[in-house]
């Protein structure tokens, strides 16, 4: 037991005694970082460093999970994504280009509201803690609470969204989840209600860490709430907002869940989102060198999407 | 530390210097009623789709098909009562049993690896500290996709399919625990454990009685992120998970959905069981979870 230090232990208020022989001859102190680490570099070098580079091999194989016998294409898989005509083409594509119109409508709404709801809040009032609260209240929900939820939210028959519709005397029949424009819609929106308190809790983060005397000094020179939002606040806030483009473009490339339970990627697979098909074909179909191709693929298309933003963004910053 | 009493007017900076001004004190008292109808409307919105999924989880089939009201006549809570036994068709106490001990024991791993791991990284000068560094840190900028099928089929090397070992071990690689640990002992001044060395305290004795109780406050966010992250994880599960009795509540939740389209009560009495100690947790560490995205959002 260690009696070495009482007080010590006392003060950190740690009831346990340490583990291992608590002696002055301590052990080869060369090795005692490597110790610390040992558990977490296990589970980082087993299941993520490993993977993404034995991902990368598996692309390079026709290898499906169920055969033995996994031949290798080089790079085929690759170069069939790129061919017309082939297998996963037209459907790859098609949710590529699924995921990025649904990036493209969500992505302007998660970066606008959420600010707006940001200043709204930051604003000294009564009960500002319980907005705070309840804008965020739906993000700690998760995918898949969320997803059922606006599923039956706006079934088409039964749905409480119509029936409201319906009451005031607007269209009752709005086929939220069947057809175009509206499954986008849906998809978008409730995905704005699930996030829009995420952004706005950083946002509000943002706001706080501009100092005030910006405001007096604007204040002084007489500026109003609009010149000082405009000369103050955006630009104190641009590297939040870039920050908030670029995280809020990753996760709208993630869709998987929303269009998974509310439309299954209806109709006719218009809504299918890229990691839809690719988790169908590697995990479903078990084609898993194609899927893995995709995975990759659409990784390098994020990334020049991520950093076009970074560009666009921080060039824009030098201008002003 | 951000004070409590910073939510109560009158008593920030902004608003002792509009209150010293006549003419911006009475703009602020004009807009303040217009301030507070926009936020009432906007958080109904936000609050109606959770206050109508609890309703209709109270209410008869034939109530919910029929009636808009919120409140459910008669309150019955006969959709949960099938969902709620051990044996049933559609184990939902199954599924809860389940994601809590994944989300339990997700956490309790993390919380320690990474506290292990990020104070090595901070505390400790050694040969390959920067590369193991930069490789963790690297790793940040990896989009969670790519690790979908390698991680599958590694799983099932494992013989880990369909266990809910497999949702527990691969979260417990991820990088940001460690690094936002780390930035934290790093934070901590030199002195604490020269201090306690000098006393003869061994560097596993440092570190626990010295740096783990310093560490409270970064530790318990890195808990909560987690343990939400791991409760409400959808693609991993529906996917590693596919005997109906080890399924966790995101997977299984569209399995209910499939299985009883017709039956709005019993779905959402199913996403009730599953938000119930997300919603709590949240209640209870409110302003623990807020300022932890706050802080960790901008970090990261």
């Amino acid at each position: 037991m260690a009696t070495s230090a009482p007080s010590r232990r006392a003060a950190a208020r740690v009831v346990t005694a340490p583990v291992g022989q608590p002696s002055g001859n301590r052990p080869g102190r060369r090795s005692t970082p490597w110790l610390f680490l040992a558990p977490y570099l296990c589970f980082f070098g087993l299941f993520v460093l490993g993977p993404a580079l034995f991902g990368l091999y598996v692309s390079l194989f026709d290898w499906h999970f169920t055969f033995p016998n996994r031949p290798f294409v080089g790079l085929d898989n690759y170069v069939k994504l790129f061919t017309p005509g082939t297998r996963d083409f037209e459907p790859f594509w098609r949710s590529m280009g699924a995921t990025g119109t649904f990036t493209l409508l969500s992505v302007p709404l998660l970066v606008t509201l959420p600010l707006g709801v940001a200043l709204l809040v930051n604003r000294p009032f009564r009960g500002r803690t319980a907005f705070r609260a309840i804008f965020f209240a739906p993000y700690v929900l998760g995918v898949a609470v969320v997803g059922v939820l606006w599923r039956f939210m706006l079934d088409t028959q039964h749905g409480i969204v119509n029936k409201l519709l319906g009451m005031v005397g607007l269209p009752d029949t709005t086929p939220w989840l069947q057809q175009l424009p509206w499954a986008w819609v849906s998809l978008v929106g409730a995905t704005l209600w699930w996030t829009l308190g995420f952004n706005a809790i950083i946002y509000l983060a943002g706001l706080q860490a501009i100092p005030r005397d910006q405001y007096e000094a604007a204040e002084l020179d007489g500026a109003g709430r609009w010149a000082q939002l405009r000369h103050v606040t955006l630009p104190g806030l641009r590297p939040v907002i870039v920050f908030i483009v670029m995280i809020t473009v990753l996760a709208s490339a993630n869709l998987f869940g929303q269009s998974y339970i509310m439309t299954a990627g209806d109709p006719n697979g218009a809504t299918r989102s890229a990691i839809m098909y690719m988790s169908e074909t590697g995990l479903g179909q078990f084609r898993m060198g194609a899927a893995s191709a995709m995975s990759y693929v659409l990784a390098v298309v994020l990334m020049v999407v991520s950093l076009l933003n970074f560009r666009f963004l921080a060039a824009r910053r030098d201008d002003s | 530390m951000t004070t409590p009493t910073i939510d109560r007017p009158g008593s920030t900076a902004e608003e002792r210097t509009r209150a010293a001004r006549p003419g911006a004190a009475r703009r602020g008292g004009g807009s303040r009623v217009v301030l507070y109808v926009v936020l009432c409307g906007l958080a109904l919105l936000f609050v109606a789709p959770i206050v109508w999924m609890i309703s209709t989880s109270l209410k008869t089939q034939v109530d919910a098909t029929v009636s808009t009201s919120l409140i459910p006549s008669p309150v019955t809570t006969g959709s949960f009562e099938p969902l709620l036994s051990w044996d049933s068709k559609d184990p939902v106490l199954r599924w809860f049993v389940n994601s809590v001990v994944v989300a339990t024991v997700t956490t309790a791993l993390v919380v320690t690896t990474a506290a292990l791991a990020g104070y090595a990284l901070a505390r400790f000068r050694f040969r390959g500290r920067g590369l193991v560094f930069s490789m963790v840190v690297g790793t940040l900028f990896l989009p969670g996709f790519i690790f979908l099928i390698p991680n599958y089929i590694i799983v099932s090397n494992l013989g880990l399919l369909d266990t809910l070992t497999a949702l527990v071990l691969p979260p417990v690689g991820g990088a940001f625990g460690v690094f936002f640990l780390r930035q934290f002992f790093l934070s901590l001044p030199d002195e604490l454990d020269e201090a306690a060395r000098l006393d003869g305290a061994s560097d596993y004795q440092v570190f626990r009685s010295v740096m783990l109780p310093l560490a409270q406050a970064p530790l318990s966010t890195i808990a909560v992120i987690t343990f939400l992250a791991s409760w409400n994880d959808f693609l991993w599960p529906v996917y590693v998970l596919y005997t109906k009795t080890t399924l966790t509540l995101p997977a299984g939740l569209p399995l209910l959905q499939g299985a009883h389209h017709e039956d709005q009560p019993l779905i959402m009495a199913g996403a009730v069981i599953a938000s119930v100690p997300a919603l709590v947790v949240f209640v209870l560490a409110q302003r623990k979870i807020i300022e932890s995205v706050a802080t960790t959002g901008l970090k990261g």
